[in-house]
């Protein structure tokens, strides 16, 4: 069984062409078909991370969660979507009625677009162009479009605002996201998500980049605007954001999206640095490579959860200068000292992962010192303030 | 060559579609029962107060211009990284002199300020 | 007339008017909004083209970057969100004649030019190659690495010349004024 899917692609090609179509139409109707179900599975997949989401959270506050609708609250997500349907639209009056509505629909398709190029295991995969990283930065940010249309089509002031701060948050922390994706490009020596894969056979790019890894999922967090970045949408302080005027489903589209990008930064990380499909023994069972890939997927998700359960959230000026003085100096680092160190070992013979290791172990004391360099100058400055102030209020006193 | 992409451009009116009827679903499931109280602009219960309209910050303007800059410098290395594996040491240093001239923007930037969130 | 030739020409039939609505679009919003469909038009027309890494890159620096900064420019600007007034005036008609005569005096010009009568023979080249030779053209000495290494200064220029003009002025920032 070298192809499995192969050959239950080949079986359907088979049933449709006994049914009079030729090859061409056939495929299309096929690969139709295959798109309609991957959509489908993935907007239904978020009522299971939705309802993991809220357990595990609750479990980490030390709460139970949903327990009441369905065993173990598992129909919660269910019953959530049901009363979100049956609600009243209310479309705000002045608002601009056809950006309003697409708004939601650009933000969810921006999500829905990048499973086009993940590959699930061997040979079962969307689409392999060869350009997936940059299409998934592209598509990616087709969010951020919508979240800006979506604030500014509901003539709500404090929606507008909310929009443009989110999307000045998103397009900052595209920038460390793009420097740390172009790591796995040059270790793999393709944009292609297949060959990303298949060239970490014998070691994920974790292993060789881990710094990378890491500003890619920091960075990614922010983007889709979870805790604790998720300043736009504070839960339990401001009202809503870009999405005030949002109601039933257009709310729980742009929720949806939110939920569903979250899982796909789950499975972009599982396949750009963990590996992907790759495990033991997936040459002889191909179809080992998808619990493979879900696993590590659901692995970086119970990271996403484990993070915004338990950081407290950042202040926007936090957030900005985090961006442009820490991840992106950072990445700029690690794209540099990447390429120079994997080049040099490729070409002077070096152990792979112990020179690429060495590179980002002098990245890492790099930045700790900077960071501790600045530590004692904002201490040195706090301390010069209270000297300032003490004497005056002795002189005064006395 | 265009057949990989057949699939992407299935997938994407699939993503405009399928969240497109689950809304036409909720406005035909929902009550319609609009009344001037309900469709007026939200502003935290109370009156809204002056336009609907802010002026905005120009900070945003250079985030996004910033972006802008980083993303074309992006898009010129990505063809650089998908040749790495043929390239030779000194042609990987032509492309680490040209991240580091545009590190030096961003410095620039810094020290001028321009990042801060005014 | 094959599939090709009808996405090809459905697409670029989305893509003329959406440019055309730009101009027209009595609101400013909206013009930008028709402006992201034109862009998206000839994105899929560099898929089409089977140049699939440029399609990829004009979503990414057009729509992801350059779109969302004109979206921010206008809404910087006062009285984005309100009506512009009839962007077309009274003499449309004769305007448009004038552009159609101009255009079919044009293309009685080029179709008289030698070789327009051939039809272009495609090039015979794999693209995960295409991609790659990009890469290695960029830093070939003999090839492309002088404006790769320049495109890098102007790029600094552009940065350094709009933190200039955007910046809020030194006395704005001192007294704190925040707009």
């Amino acid at each position: 069984m070298s192809d499995p899917f192969g050959a239950i692609g080949g079986w359907l090609m088979g049933l449709l062409q006994s049914l009079g179509l030729e090859a061409g139409p056939a495929r299309f109707i096929l690969q139709f078909a295959a798109a309609g179900f991957l959509a489908t599975i993935l907007l239904l997949s978020t009522l299971f991370t939705i309802w993991a989401e809220r357990k595990i959270i609750a479990r980490m506050q030390d709460r139970l969660g949903p327990n009441r609708v369905g065993p173990f609250g598992m129909l919660q997500s269910v019953a959530d979507l049901v009363k979100l349907v049956t609600k009243e639209v209310i479309i705000p009056a002045g608002a601009d009625k056809l950006v309003y509505m697409i708004a939601p629909l650009l933000v969810v398709t921006s999500v829905v677009a990048i499973w086009a190029v993940v590959p699930l295991a061997p040979k079962l995969i969307g689409s392999d162009v060869n350009v997936s990283v940059l299409y998934i930065i592209s598509v990616g940010s087709i969010g951020t479009l919508g979240i800006m249309l979506a604030g500014m089509s509901s003539n709500n002031k404090y929606a507008l605002l909310g929009a443009f701060r989110t999307v000045a948050q998103m397009l900052s922390y595209a920038v460390p996201m793009i420097l740390s994706l172009l790591v796995p490009t040059l270790l793999a020596g393709s944009m292609g998500t297949v060959a990303i894969v298949e060239q970490q056979r014998a070691v994920p790019f974790f292993l060789l980049a881990p710094l990378a890894a890491v500003i890619f999922f920091i960075s990614s967090l922010t983007e889709v605007g979870r805790a604790p970045f998720d300043l736009a949408e504070a839960e339990s302080e401001l009202v809503a954001g870009f999405h005030i005027e949002y109601s039933g489903l257009s709310f729980g589209m742009f929720f949806v999206a939110e939920f569903l990008h979250a899982f796909t930064i789950g499975a972009l990380t599982a396949t750009l640095f963990l590996g992907g499909w790759q495990g033991p023994g997936v040459e002889q069972f191909p179809l080992l490579g998808l619990p493979y890939f879900l696993l590590k997927t659901l692995a970086v998700y119970f990271l996403l959860i484990w993070a915004r359960a338990t950081f407290p959230r950042v202040r926007i000026d936090q957030l900005n200068s985090l961006n442009w003085k820490f991840l992106t100096p950072l990445a700029l680092a690690v794209l540099v000292v990447s390429a120079v160190t994997d080049k040099l070992a490729s070409e002077l013979g070096w152990n792979r992962i112990l020179a690429n290791l060495a590179g980002e172990g002098v990245i890492v004391v790099g930045a700790l010192m900077g960071l501790w360099a600045y530590a004692r100058s904002l201490r040195r400055r706090q301390e010069s303030l209270r000297a300032q102030v003490t004497p005056s209020r002795a002189t005064g006193a006395s | 060559m265009l057949q990989p992409w057949i699939f992407i451009a299935l997938l994407l009116p699939l993503g405009i579609i399928l969240p497109g009827v689950a809304i036409v679903a909720n406005q035909l499931l929902g009550p319609h029962k609009p009344n001037p109280a309900k469709t007026s602009t939200y502003e935290c219960g109370i009156e809204t107060v002056g336009e609907t309209w802010v002026q905005l910050k120009g900070q945003y303007y250079i985030f996004g211009l910033i972006f802008l800059i980083f993303d074309i410098e992006a898009v010129f290395l990505f063809p650089w990284a998908v040749a790495y594996d043929k390239l030779q040491l000194y042609m990987v240093l032509e492309g680490v002199l040209f991240i580091l001239i545009l590190a030096a923007g961003l410095v620039y930037a810094w020290q001028k300020g321009a990042l801060e969130w005014v | 007339m094959t599939i090709l030739q009808l996405v090809f020409l459905a697409t670029a039939a989305v893509t003329l008017v959406a440019a055309l609505m730009v101009v027209v679009s009595p609101r400013m919003v909206h013009a930008a909004l028709w402006l992201i469909l034109a862009l998206a038009g000839v994105a899929v027309l560099f898929v089409l083209l089977e140049a699939g890494f440029l399609g990829i890159v004009q979503v990414a620096v057009y729509i992801d970057a350059i779109a969302i900064l004109i979206i921010v420019t206008v809404m910087l600007t006062q009285r984005a969100m309100g009506e512009g007034g009839r962007q077309v005036n009274r003499s449309w008609l004769w305007a448009a004649l004038a552009a159609i005569v101009l255009f079919g005096g044009l293309l009685l010009m080029l179709s008289q030019a030698p070789g327009s009568a051939t039809v272009a023979t495609p090039l015979a080249a794999d693209a995960e190659a295409t991609v790659e030779d990009l890469g290695r053209a960029l830093v070939d000495v003999d090839r492309y690495v002088l404006p790769f290494e320049v495109a890098s200064v102007l790029l600094l220029a552009a940065l350094i010349g709009a933190i200039v003009v955007a910046r809020p002025s030194t006395e704005a920032r001192r007294e704190g004024r925040q707009p």
